[in-house]
């Protein structure tokens, strides 16, 4: 079975599928051509390993659920990408490197080989990545797959939450490597643009990094931070955020205050989970789509 | 301490520093560096992880702000993003901010340096009357 037949089986079956008119996300439905180049990868986002809370009283046993509900997927993901937050924020140096050694002993038993990592601020802001870096090794790079140009953005390792004048001229010098028409996803962990500054939820120097990549056609972002799902255009680009693995967060600006929406023991995990990313590339030059769907961590 | 001993205190203390970090004037210029404008109200304001102290102040419409805020532990940055207004918090200095707010209701301000498990919590408002 191909893959895009299987999403829309899943769909039909009651699957949360996104499929907007969002620019780069549309419906896969229709005939690929026989120059399609399908891709298909897995989010996950903010599973803020060692956190102890009320707001999630199996904090310990959640992420092993995502792990064993990504293996569980009828069609194995070609990758894998944590859009940071990987592990709850803490003072002590030695305690950040035991967290984050956990969390890669546990996410090693993914069926997936290629996993990519990126550094959300818990795991980053207070070293300056330097545990991360230990662990899982650069906060920024890029890597191609199927005609798609991937680029990992660290928007998080400065505790001011820029991207910062290196990284800038480093994205800008990637970009000006690359046609125009090129398909681009970018992973970030918080957002590049304004979402709800009062609540942190934005990047200082994120519209500079966003200008750079309004010069290109075909640019799709994903990220974390916000702990649910989120869609939004800046211009011709669409930014998806991802679900949380630990607890979620109220919708953008809806309260005084972001804290924890509180676990409810009659649903527990509720609004807790990861998606499936299917992009369709027709041709050459042509305007990628992509399908998102979201999946609980625990089916009810 | 009445408003215009703290200024004079604020003006003592800026004398022996040297340089105040200057913040961000919104709104409408105040007035230049270092100058106090006698209208103007001074607020202290200390921030620490993971709180700013006071976290709730009360203010006027119209009335211009002194805001002199000290860091005790951590750069943390103070932003009051509707008013586009934001500085970073050193330690050992007092950092000042100028305001006027020129709209009766809430204008929230916050830590917008992550500093720890906490900095979410790390926030607080003016309460702006007519």
């Amino acid at each position: 079975m191909q893959r895009r037949q299987f999403l829309q089986l899943a769909a039909a079956g009651g699957g949360a599928v996104f499929a907007s008119s969002l620019a780069g996300c549309s419906s896969l439905a229709g005939s690929a051509g026989e120059n399609s180049r399908d891709f298909y990868f897995v989010q996950l986002s903010d599973s803020h390993w060692g956190y102890k809370g009320p707001d999630n009283p199996d904090a310990t046993g959640t992420l092993p659920k995502a792990v064993a509900a990504v293996n569980a997927l009828s069609v194995k993901p070609e990758f894998l990408v944590f859009t940071g937050d990987l592990t709850h924020t803490t003072d002590d140096p030695a305690e950040r490197r035991r967290r984050m050694t956990e969390f890669r002993h546990i996410v090693a038993d993914l069926g997936v080989k290629e996993v990519h990592f990126m550094p959300g601020e818990h795991d980053a802001a207070l070293d300056r990545g330097a545990a991360f870096q230990e662990l899982f090794g650069p906060t920024h790079y890029t890597f191609d797959r199927n005609g798609v140009h991937f680029i990992v953005l660290d928007n998080v390792s400065d505790p001011g939450a820029r991207v910062g004048e290196e990284q800038l001229q480093w994205l800008e010098a990637d970009l000006a490597a690359r046609d125009k028409a090129a398909p681009i996803v970018v992973f970030t962990h918080r957002p590049l643009f304004d979402l709800v500054p009062k609540w942190d939820w934005a990047t200082r120097d994120g519209a500079r990094a966003i200008d750079l990549l309004l010069a290109h056609q075909n640019v799709t972002v994903f990220y974390g931070h916000i702990h649910q799902e989120h869609h939004q255009m800046t211009g011709h680009i669409a930014h998806h955020a991802a679900k949380s693995l630990i607890f979620p967060l109220p919708a953008p600006g809806s309260q005084e205050k972001r804290a924890p929406l509180p676990w409810d023991p009659a649903m527990p995990y509720k609004g807790l989970g990861f998606r499936e990313v299917e992009g369709e590339l027709a041709a050459a030059g042509a305007a990628p789509s992509y399908r998102l769907q979201e999946f609980p961590v625990v089916r009810a | 301490m009445t408003d215009r001993a703290r200024r004079a205190a604020l003006k003592g203390a800026a004398g022996a520093i040297g340089a105040w970090a200057i913040g961000a004037v919104a709104m409408r210029t105040i007035a230049p560096a270092f100058a106090q404008g006698d209208d103007e109200r001074v607020i202290e304001i200390v921030a620490r992880r993971f709180s700013f102290t006071p976290n709730q102040i009360e203010v006027k419409r119209g009335q211009p702000l002194l805001l002199a805020i000290s860091s005790i532990d951590f750069i943390h940055g103070f932003n009051v993003p509707d008013l586009g207004v934001r500085a970073d918090l050193v330690p050992g200095r007092v950092t000042k901010v100028r305001l006027t707010p020129v709209k009766a209701g809430t204008l929230d301000f916050l830590c917008d340096n992550f500093c720890g498990d906490g900095h979410e919590g790390m926030n607080g408002k003016f309460i702006v009357q007519d």
